[in-house]
């Protein structure tokens, strides 16, 4: 009897996935050994040390790009998911029609272009006469912030039993009541998943950041930015380094979140 | 007195329904009733319920509690609370925490709380469980939780959705005695929704048959077994023999039917309005019949002859089987009979007493 062939049992599809995870993750390797590098010259192996991170850590200016980054990843994803939480539980009792364009408008910054955001944001922050600084920087990232954040909160909102607010309106609990003792710490894994998310993209923003920032609002991928373009050092590669350490943590901990199972959802949340 | 539950014209269509889900409902249930309201799914018995507890309002009509119109107030100010289907407990809270719940949202002082919760978890025999959460627990435990945590503020009225459905036969069984024992106990009146009627007959004061949106009977569980208002009430409770038939003669409200399936005449005390020569539809349970021999029945009585087509027995009765020429089932349970009594392939005489024949316009 011949045997059919599934494409996926060709002959060297192995070696075809083995190329395409070596494409996508050698040169982040790559970046990752050589942040470990003792040489000056960042090309030339010369011997492990962690002797960059320690220059990082040392640097005022790099101090200085992270305090910004931080501020405005934290306050830009707050304001991103609270403004995500209102909209999903507003969405979630409107029609399926308008439910439907309001989440493909809340979705379009993440199509559209970065470049056009980045072009539009200057130019409004130009026409009203905002200064452009830190608070421009967290007002253009809140944009990007909400998307990445609903729908985490959404996907969540959607698998908790409607019959547990029912339940909560008929034991008594007024509907503030109910918010907080029922429907918020169900939420929780959901929000902080998406809040997780939208911090990442704003720690990590470039292009809009490098348009609508200001003097003294240099945030950590603008600064990278401004240090390759005198060469790429062993410094470089160790701060890059950090960010992806970070980036890695943070998205693990929002995807355990989002595997939570409802009925066994009790951390932080003292009944 | 004033009802417990004064529900009058009712009315309720959802939006893009094509048939109402209440189509002018009236009730009234007594205080201390355990109120059935029975009927197959979409019948409008769980909508009812819901417009009850104040989760829906109705298009028309008036729902009274205790005597106050409820209008458009709100579920979490109406003393009703609600058993639901799913149990709905608080999956990120303690079984005691659950179970408190309502009387923390009424800001009872904490003692007060914590000593209804421990009566409450014995009531319903959860000692031990306080600090489980949902998950943790078998499903009639789930159960008993959510019973208790409706019934710890004492509501005047404890409405319950299908509560039992998800549970095995014989939990089933065990938690029907025992919701029989809490509305004693507790006073409360109990509005239970089923679509199972032997759990409705075993278990209520009285029951509202529903179906397709309207109330068809309301009465004691033997009064709806005995006396159904209709053919439909007549076929969903308990087990029916259907003759189609028409009326020979009738002597004032007595009336003698020649069955349209066979030759056999069939005696009814009570005729109803039905006229000599017009068609009737002839109930009859089946424990009512009897088995022949024909010489030993009096001559006013109905005597058909079944020719057994199946047999069951179960040790207290023997159950037969049987069709008439044109086509129509019979079943008649014979109590106390023994196994040898009859046999597939026999033709047997079957009794059928005048006062078990209940007469409808077919």
């Amino acid at each position: 009897m011949k045997r059919e062939r599934a494409p996926r049992l060709m002959t060297g599809a192995g070696v075809v996935a083995a190329l395409t995870f070596a494409f996508l993750y050698l040169p982040i390797v790559t970046l990752v050994a050589l942040s470990f590098n003792a040489n000056d010259l960042t090309t030339i192996w010369g011997g492990f040390s962690p002797k960059w991170y320690g220059v990082v850590v040392a640097n005022d200016d790099i101090l200085r790009a992270t305090r910004n980054s931080l501020i405005v990843a934290g306050t830009a994803s707050l304001a991103g998911t609270a403004a995500s939480l209102a909209a999903a539980l507003g969405l979630a009792g409107a029609g399926r029609w308008e439910r439907t364009l309001a989440e493909g408008l809340l979705a379009l910054p993440l199509l559209v272009p970065e470049i056009v955001t980045a072009v539009a944001l200057l130019l409004t922050f130009v026409i009203v006469g905002f200064p452009l600084g830190l608070t421009s920087v967290i007002i253009a990232h809140t944009v990007f912030c909400i998307p990445f954040a609903y729908y985490p909160i959404r996907s969540r909102l959607a698998a908790l039993d409607p019959a547990l607010m029912e339940a909560a309106s008929d034991l008594y609990a007024s509907p503030w009541q109910r918010f907080m003792r029922i429907e918020l710490p169900l939420l929780a894994p959901g929000v902080l998943a998406g809040a997780l998310l939208a911090f990442i993209s704003s720690l990590g923003d470039f292009v809009i950041t490098y348009f609508v920032a200001g003097p003294g609002a240099t945030t950590l991928p603008v600064y990278i930015y401004g240090m390759i373009r005198v060469g790429v050092t062993p410094e470089v590669n160790a701060l890059t380094a950090i960010l992806l350490f970070v980036t890695i943590a943070v998205i693990t901990v929002a995807f355990l979140l989002g595997q939570r199972p409802e009925t066994d959802q009790n951390g932080g949340i003292e009944s | 007195m004033t009802a417990a539950i004064g529900i009058s014209a009712v009315r309720k269509t959802f939006p893009g329904a094509e048939h109402p889900a209440l189509a002018g409902v009236s009730l009234d249930i007594a205080e201390n009733e355990f109120f059935t309201l029975l009927g197959p799914s979409g019948c409008g018995k769980t909508t009812l319920l819901r417009i009850i507890a104040g989760f829906e309002t109705p298009d028309a009509g008036e729902l009274r509690l205790g005597g106050v119109a409820m209008g458009t107030t709100p579920p979490n100010k109406r003393s009703v609370n609600t058993v639901f289907q799913s149990y709905a407990l608080f999956p990120h809270m303690s079984v005691a925490a659950n179970i408190a719940f309502a009387l923390e949202m009424l800001g009872r002082p904490r003692d007060a709380i914590r000593a209804r919760v421990a009566e409450v978890m014995r009531l319903l025999r959860l000692e031990g469980l306080g600090d489980r959460r949902p998950n943790q627990l078998s499903g009639g435990q789930q159960q008993r939780v959510a019973l208790g945590r409706a019934l710890a503020s004492a509501p005047k009225v404890l409405l319950l959705d299908e509560p039992l459905s998800a549970l095995d036969l014989k939990l089933r069984r065990d938690m029907q005695i025992e919701l029989k024992r809490l509305q004693a106990e507790t006073g409360i009146t109990f509005v239970f929704v089923t679509h199972d009627q032997e759990e409705a007959l075993t278990m209520s004061n009285r029951i509202a048959v529903m179906r397709g949106g309207a109330v068809m009977q309301v009465g004691g569980p033997a009064e709806i077994y005995d006396r159904p208002a209709d053919l439909f009430v007549a076929d969903f409770i308990g087990e029916a023999n259907l003759m189609p038939a028409v009326l020979v003669d009738r002597k004032g409200p007595q009336g003698r039917f020649r069955l349209t399936g066979s030759d056999a005449l069939v005696v009814a005390n009570d005729a109803g309005t039905i006229g000599v020569g017009e068609p009737a539809m002839l109930m009859v349970r089946p424990e009512r019949i009897g088995l022949g021999p024909l010489n030993a029945a009096p001559c006013d009585v109905g005597v058909i002859a079944l020719r057994v087509d199946a047999l069951a027995y179960s040790g207290s009765d023997l159950m037969l089987h049987g069709a008439l020429a044109d086509g129509t089932r019979l079943r008649a349970r014979l109590s106390g009979a023994a196994a040898g009594d009859a046999a597939v392939g026999d033709t047997v005489e079957l009794i059928v007493p005048p006062d078990a024949v209940r007469v409808y316009r077919p």
